[in-house]
């Protein structure tokens, strides 16, 4: 099994946190993993993005062209990335701020509305959890015991008391998903 | 016990140095290194081995305190990044001339000047030409993942100790800022001073009781006194070529084409390899772990069996000379590499390889050995 993710959108949504926990979760079912970010001067208040490999072998390339799965969180991200998707891949986004909605028939869309959850939920931190469950839900590569232990040891012990509040986000986003037809440019839930 | 751990290429080469016995680190920060001296200062060496850890007031002074440092016989190390490197050569000639054991880390990134933070592999050069003045080398390692930014750094003080000799080790901003799976070695204790003055009294500057004095300098204004300095050098060069060049050969054994790279570009070009086997192209990678020693017979040897050569580099081609050096005209040899802090793709390695090799390869074959017979 090997799993190649780009996770994008704009600094201060939680997309380098969101790849370390689910390449920490990778760790804990004793895959390979990689992590390698976008850095630069684009990070200050700009887009973020992140490459997260789980692979059963040892990981090649940490830094691709083509992904099995993009999580797309701004338009910007959307404009670049969509392209990106390897044929029967899938993208999962945020519809928050996301005026061109994607249009390739050839993967599987999912969309999540991850901002307005969280904030229904009164914490807008726990956004990149909710993302992480419905991708999740999508695609169990990880089992949510193996997320849990992977947050605990990424995470210092004084913020260990906010893990049931990261379970609960994760399950809000596995029961919120929806699928996107781009065909017909229409939601089923 | 053996620990695994999720960190960056920077972060575990910084843990490894704590974990080596290392006993002094004096550097200054750049992008894409600073994690180095951060992780460094956060954990408080000096509590758990009593390792000094110094932000000092520029490059330029922070290799004169390894310098300073290396000629006591201790374990002393520094970081930076291009252009930081670039102002630490004085530094590092003085230590090759005086014969010292010093591990310098090199987290590359675009230049020439102050460049880009980017990733980029055009240190190449500077690494293995000399970089500062005078007829001496580094003994050069290039870590290809985090797991190698950690083992590094213990390897490198062996080589260093061995020959008493600089040693570079040259990673990239996508080596460093990468995060990766990566067990730690166990914690070696840092060399007590009896043992320092068995092991190393008989050069280093060890605190003069009864023996003759030691003088550390690279210094000789009697030629003849020089030219055995620069033999001896020489010679150790020579042996490290001998006893300890390292390398990597993924799919050579039935290659047809052959890639070429090290660090970040052999992690690229490895996922060229898987594309082009999928479209049933026999390449093969050769990686070069150490870029002082290259692996010059190896080259010459494959050369034998594959019909092309392409050498992967994030710079405008510098590697490759070497690459062509060892071939001896036997293959076509190209370079292949984008610059800036723009990183290339595997796809877009492959398509290198068919458009500059394959495409052409016959036919710049015969060029290629007519021309070099007249």
């Amino acid at each position: 099994m090997s799993e190649e993710i780009i996770i994008a959108g704009f600094g201060g949504q939680g997309v380098l946190s969101m790849g370390k926990i689910l390449a920490y979760s990778g760790i804990m079912q004793d895959q390979e993993v990689s992590w390698m970010p976008s850095y630069g001067p684009e990070m200050r208040g700009g887009t973020a993005n992140v490459t997260v490999i789980l692979s059963d072998e040892r990981i090649s390339s940490p830094y691709l062209k083509v992904y099995d799965t993009a999580i797309i969180l701004n338009q910007q991200s959307m404009d670049k990335f969509e392209s990106t998707v390897k044929p029967g891949g899938i993208l999962l986004y945020d519809t928050n701020g996301i005026s061109h909605h994607p249009t390739r028939t050839d993967i599987k869309i999912y969309q999540i509305e991850g901002a307005k959850l969280a904030a229904e939920m009164g914490n807008k931190k726990v956004f990149n959890m909710i993302i992480l469950g419905a991708f999740l839900k999508i695609k169990p590569i990880v089992k949510l015991e193996n997320v849990l232990s992977g947050l605990k040891k990424s995470l210092s012990e004084r913020y260990h008391h906010l893990i049931p509040l990261n379970k609960e986000a994760i399950t809000m986003g596995m029961n919120h998903l929806n699928v996107f037809n781009a065909e017909q440019q229409i939601i089923h839930s | 016990m053996a620990e695994l751990k999720l960190m960056k290429g920077n972060e575990a080469l910084a843990e490894a140095a704590i974990r080596a016995g290392v006993d002094a680190y004096f550097g200054y920060p750049i992008t894409p290194q600073s994690e180095v001296i951060e992780y460094l200062m956060a954990e408080r060496p000096e509590k758990r081995t009593g390792m000094v850890v110094l932000q000092a007031e520029s490059e330029v002074a922070a290799i004169n305190m390894v310098y300073g440092a290396a000629s006591t016989g201790k374990k002393v190390m520094t970081s930076s990044s291009s252009p930081g490197i670039s102002l630490k050569q004085e530094g590092i000639s003085y230590i090759a001339g005086a014969e010292l054991p010093a591990v310098i880390v090199n987290v590359v990134r675009g230049g020439p000047g102050l460049g880009t933070i980017q990733p980029s592999q055009a240190d190449y050069f500077q690494s293995v030409k000399g970089g500062g003045h005078g007829d001496y080398k580094l003994y050069v390692l290039a870590p290809a993942s985090v797991q190698e930014m950690s083992d590094f750094v213990a390897d490198a003080f062996d080589i260093a100790f061995k020959y008493r000799a600089p040693v570079l080790i040259l990673s990239d901003g996508l080596i460093g800022q990468m995060m990766e799976k990566v067990v730690l070695r166990d914690q070696i204790e840092r060399i007590t001073d009896e043992d320092l003055i068995k092991n190393q009294g008989s050069w280093a500057t060890t605190g003069k009781k009864d023996r003759h004095r030691n003088i550390i300098t690279s210094l000789d204004l009697q030629s003849e006194k020089m030219e055995a300095r620069v033999h001896r050098l020489q010679k150790k060069y020579k042996q490290m070529e001998l006893e300890d060049l390292r390398y990597e050969t993924i799919q050579c054994d039935d290659a047809d084409y052959l890639i070429v790279a090290y660090g970040s570009s052999a992690r690229i070009s490895q996922k060229a390899v898987e594309l082009a086997r999928n479209k049933g192209i026999k390449l093969g990678l050769l990686r070069p772990i150490t870029l002082f020693p290259f692996p010059k017979k190896q080259l010459f040897d494959l050369a034998d069996q594959v019909k092309g050569i392409l050498s992967v580099e994030l710079n405008s081609g510098q590697m490759v000379e070497d690459v062509k050096l060892a071939v001896e005209h036997k293959v076509p040899v190209e370079h292949f590499g984008r610059t800036g802090g723009i990183i290339h793709t595997p796809e877009e390695v492959l398509e290198a390889l068919e458009q500059k090799i394959i495409k052409h390869g016959d036919f710049r074959h015969h060029k290629t050995r007519e021309s070099s017979i007249l």
